[in-house]
C-alpha cells in the first residue's frame, strides 16, 4: 500500500528511483539536483537496492557510464541540472539514436552567465530536439510518479527512448511535501523487469553506434523521429494504467478551470500552482480566465493544444528560458507553430518570467491574463516581453 | 544466398537505433572508393623493412608470399602517408584516372 510521506522532494525522487530497482546509477554533482543521486547512493550503501553507483569524473562521463549499461543491458538512470546537462550534451543526442531507453531526472536550472543556480528553463531548453522524451512535474507526487512512468515508458518495445523528467530546481527538489509513495509490490506490479531489444554480449554479437553516412543518415532520422512521434501512444497507455492502479490523471495538457474560460495561461512545471492561484482570483472578479498545465513537452501534444485552446480569444503563453535573439521563447514558438494552420484561433501572447529563480507569485500571473485581455485590442510591439524587468 | 543489402531501402526497415547485427559487415563497405590517389610499390626499391605497413591509418597493408608489402586497393584511401614514411622511396602516389 502506498505510504503517505512528507520529505524534501529530491529524496523523494530518489526513493521512486529506488522502487523501480535500477541496475546501474552513474550521477555527478551539480546543485539543484545532487540530492537525487546523494540519496541514491545512501540508498546503495544501505543495501536497500541491488544497483552499481558509478562515481562519475564528470556529467559527460555519467551519460556516458549509461550509455554503456544500457547497451549491455542494464536500466540506467542519471540525474543533473543546468552546466551538467550541457558538458553531457555531446552523449544526450546519441541516446536516442541508439535507442537506448536511459531516465534521467534535470533539477531545472538556468545555464550561465552570470553564474546562478537557481531555477529557470534554460537547461532543458537547449536540448529539446535531441530526441528525448520530456516530462514536466508540477509538484511533488508528479515527480514521484513521473519517474516510475518514466521507466515504463522508455523500456516499452515500441518506444525505446530516453525519458527526461524535469523538476524545477529549488521550487520543487529542495521543497518539502506531503506526498503517497507507492509500496515495492504495487511498482513491481506496474513496472515490469526490463528485457532489452538487443544487449551488448560476446554470445549475440550486435554492434551499437556505428558510422551512418549520407545513404542512411535521413532514414535513420527519419526512424528517430517516428519513434519519437509514435512513443505518445504508449505515453497515454502507460498513464492510463497509472491512473487505474494510482488513480491520479496524467494526460499531455492538463486542464484547470477552463470551462468556459476566454482566456488562458499556459505553464510548464512548478509555476502552475501558483497559476492555479492566480486564476481563482481572477474568476472572483468576474474574468473567464483558465488555465493548461503542460506536462508532456516531448513528443509534443499538437492535437491536445488544437483541442485545449478551442473557445479561447486570449492565450498567455509563459516560457522560463529566454530565446535571446530569437522570434520568441521556446514553448511559444511551438505553440504559434502548431496553431498557425487553425481558423480560428486566440491572440497570443508571450511572457519570459522567473529567469534565473526570479520570484513569480499569484499578482504576476494576474497581471499577465490583464495583459493578454488588453493585447486583443492593442497589439504589443515586440512578439514577448521579459516580464518584471527592472527599467522597462 | 541472397546477397545482404548495404544498407536499408527505406526508413522503415532501418533496425531500431540503426543496431548491426551482422559480425563484420563493414569490410563490405570498400572505403576504397574515397580515394584520389594510389600509391604504386616498386618492388625492385623496396627492403621489405615494413614501415608503410607500420604507418597507414587504414591498416589495409598486407606481407604477400614473397615478402613485399602491398596495399589492398578496396579500403586504402589513398592519403600518401605510406608514400612519405617510406625512406627507400618505393612507394610513388598516382592520380587515380
Ligand atoms: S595511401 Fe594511406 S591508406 Fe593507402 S596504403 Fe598508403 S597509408 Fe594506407
Ligand atoms: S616502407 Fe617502403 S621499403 Fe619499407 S616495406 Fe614499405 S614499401 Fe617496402
Amino acid at each position: 500500500m502506498s505510504k503517505r510521506i512528507g520529505m524534501e522532494i529530491a529524496l523523494a525522487a530518489a526513493e521512486a528511483v529506488a522502487l523501480c530497482k535500477p541496475d546501474v546509477v552513474a550521477a555527478y554533482p551539480i546543485t539543484p539536483n545532487t540530492h537525487i543521486p546523494e540519496h541514491l547512493s545512501d540508498i546503495v550503501a544501505e543495501g536497500r537496492i541491488d544497483t552499481d553507483f558509478i562515481c562519475v569524473e564528470s556529467e559527460h562521463s555519467a551519460l556516458s557510464a549509461c550509455c554503456g549499461a544500457s547497451g549491455a543491458g542494464a536500466r540506467a538512470f542519471t540525474a543533473t541540472s543546468s552546466q551538467g546537462l550541457l558538458y553531457m550534451a555531446e552523449i544526450v543526442p546519441v541516446v536516442p539514436s541508439m535507442r537506448l531507453p536511459i531516465v534521467m531526472a534535470i533539477g531545472n536550472r538556468a545555464v550561465s552567465g552570470p553564474i546562478n543556480i537557481w531555477n529557470d528553463h534554460s537547461d532543458i531548453m537547449s536540448q529539446r530536439d535531441s530526441g528525448w522524451i520530456s516530462l514536466f512535474a508540477a509538484d511533488g507526487q508528479e515527480t514521484i510518479d513521473m519517474m516510475i512512468q518514466a521507466f515504463k515508458i522508455a523500456e516499452h518495445r515500441d518506444v525505446m527512448l530516453p525519458v527526461n523528467v524535469n523538476l524545477d530546481g529549488f521550487q520543487l527538489t529542495h521543497v518539502v511535501e506531503p506526498m503517497m509513495l507507492p509500496d515495492q509490490k504495487e511498482v513491481d506490479r506496474f513496472l515490469p523487469a526490463y528485457k532489452p531489444y538487443a544487449a551488448l554480449h560476446p554470445d549475440n554479437i550486435v554492434s551499437m553506434g556505428a558510422l551512418g553516412m549520407p545513404d542512411i543518415f535521413n532514414e535513420a532520422a527519419m526512424a528517430k523521429d517516428q519513434a519519437l512521434i509514435n512513443s505518445k501512444k504508449v505515453i497515454l497507455e502507460v498513464w492510463k494504467e497509472w491512473e487505474e492502479q494510482f488513480g491520479r490523471k496524467y494526460e499531455p495538457i492538463g486542464a484547470y478551470r477552463m470551462k468556459g474560460a476566454e482566456v488562458a495561461l499556459l505553464t510548464l512545471g512548478s509555476m502552475g500552482d501558483t497559476a492555479e492561484v492566480a486564476v481563482d482570483e481572477l474568476r472572483d472578479k468576474g474574468v473567464k480566465a483558465g488555465l493548461l498545465k503542460m506536462k508532456l513537452w516531448r513528443p509534443f501534444p499538437v492535437e491536445e493544444l488544437i483541442k485545449a485552446v478551442k473557445g479561447l480569444t486570449s492565450l498567455a503563453v509563459i516560457d522560463r528560458s529566454a530565446p535571446f535573439g530569437g522570434a520568441c521563447g521556446p514553448v511559444c514558438a511551438e505553440v504559434k507553430a502548431v496553431l498557425y494552420d487553425q481558423k480560428e484561433r486566440p491572440a497570443i501572447t508571450n511572457h519570459i518570467i522567473g529567469l534565473g529563480g526570479r520570484d513569480i507569485v499569484v499578482g504576476d500571473f494576474v497581471k499577465i491574463v490583464e495583459q493578454a485581455i488588453s493585447a486583443q485590442k492593442k497589439k504589443p510591439k515586440e512578439a514577448y516581453e521579459i516580464y518584471g524587468v527592472r527599467g522597462s | 544466398m541472397e546477397k545482404a543489402k548495404k544498407w536499408p531501402e527505406k526508413w522503415q526497415e532501418v533496425n531500431p537505433g540503426c543496431m548491426v547485427f551482422r559480425p563484420g559487415s563493414t569490410r563490405e563497405y570498400h572505403t576504397g572508393t574515397w580515394r584520389s590517389q594510389r600509391p604504386v610499390y616498386d618492388t625492385g626499391k623496396c627492403i621489405k623493412c615494413g614501415v608503410c605497413y607500420i604507418f597507414c591509418p587504414e591498416g589495409c597493408i598486407t606481407q604477400d608470399a614473397d615478402g613485399y608489402f602491398m596495399a589492398d586497393l578496396d579500403y586504402c584511401k589513398g592519403c600518401g602517408i605510406c608514400a612519405h614514411e617510406c625512406w627507400p622511396g618505393a612507394i610513388t602516389m598516382v592520380e587515380e584516372g
